[in-house]
């Protein structure tokens, strides 16, 4: 008869993990949907500077980077510290900007490719010298809407 | 007696499916990017006509290679240029020396090649903010306050007609000339 009345064991039930891998699945399936891989290495320092009256920028397959800046230290041996265009990803002279454009718009559908904007990326410690020489080769490439990428100024809210 | 298939052990799919969010949470970029949007004017061979500087219609904006900033021939701080192209291109003639209205009236604006492109960014950001600000008021009058901002508009009202309006009466004339080459 005591048999029946065996204790029960103290102690809190173990947690059934069984339904953990099916809440990692759908957390990796939102970050598998929602990702856009890092394509490029950023060769050239890129410390944006703040603004306050951009827009945000939602048609992606619309947009080709240019990175302007000082190469990167690591860079900075092989290439100087003077400013340069990354294109891609290897460190290029404004005269190749017009190539860039070319190829760009290769890649895009036939429709879109007159409405390419071109988003540069210019560290803040650049001068205009460099960035005026791009928007030259982008004018004779006739891709001649650009956005500066910038960050937003907290600090001012007009 | 059936035959079970024994069960296969799943605990370590967690271990699997953790690796691989992992792996996506390092090369995820989520973030929109956010730009100060310019439209570049089409190439061409012939050197444009040269601003007039005294014009009353033209107000002229000069940085140089020491980010200094010369509005209207006279050193100025970054922080008043908002202000003052504001008053320049709402006078409507008010001021006999200011602009005699947004439709005529053009800002010209010129860098060197030394300038910083901080200082450079800072000096377009505040010129295209005194557009925005005028079309922001324009549109507050419009819409009766329902609407506080221009680029809103489309989203809040769909009325293409209104946003021509707008664009016709507050006109973005923001002329960006060849930087100096002082600077180097």
């Amino acid at each position: 008869m005591l048999g029946h009345f065996k204790r029960k064991k103290k102690g809190t039930p173990a947690i059934s993990t069984a339904s953990l891998p099916d809440i990692v699945f759908i957390l990796l399936f939102f970050f598998m949907v929602a990702t856009r891989m890092r394509e490029t290495e950023i060769k050239v320092k890129s410390n944006l500077p703040k603004a306050t009256e951009m827009e945000k920028l939602e048609k992606k397959d619309l947009l080709s980077y240019i990175y302007i800046g000082a190469p990167a230290e690591s860079y900075q041996k092989e290439f100087g510290s003077a400013p340069r265009l990354q294109l891609n990803d290897r460190l290029a002279t404004p005269d190749e900007v017009i190539d860039f454009v070319a190829t760009e718009k290769a890649k895009m559908r036939p429709e879109l490719q007159n409405a390419i904007i071109i988003a540069i990326k210019c560290d803040k410690d650049a001068d205009l010298g460099i960035l005026s020489d791009v928007k030259i080769e982008l004018r004779k490439a006739n891709a001649l809407k650009v956005t500066y990428i910038t960050l937003k100024d907290d600090k001012k809210n007009r | 007696m059936a035959r079970t298939t024994p069960e296969i052990n799943a605990s370590s799919m967690a271990d699997i499916a953790f690796l691989l969010l992992v792996f996506f949470l390092v090369t995820t970029e989520i973030d929109i990017d956010e730009g100060i949007n310019v439209a570049l004017p089409p190439w061409s061979d012939v050197p444009p006509p040269p601003v007039e500087l005294n014009d009353k219609n033209t107000l002229t904006v000069l940085i140089n290679s020491r980010n200094q900033l010369l509005v209207e021939e006279e050193l100025d701080d970054i922080d008043n240029l908002r202000k003052r192209t504001v008053e320049f291109l709402s006078n409507n003639g008010r001021n006999p020396e200011l602009s005699t209205n947004p439709q005529e009236a053009v800002v010209s604006f010129k860098g060197d090649v030394g300038t910083s492109y901080e200082t450079y960014i800072q000096v377009y950001n505040e010129l295209r903010g005194a557009y925005n600000d005028l079309r922001n008021d324009l549109t507050r009058k419009k819409t009766n306050g329902r609407v506080s901002k221009f680029s809103d508009l489309d989203r809040a009202t769909r009325d293409s007609i209104l946003i021509e309006e707008i664009k016709f009466e507050m006109p973005i004339r923001l002329s960006e000339a060849e930087p100096t080459k002082l600077g180097k």
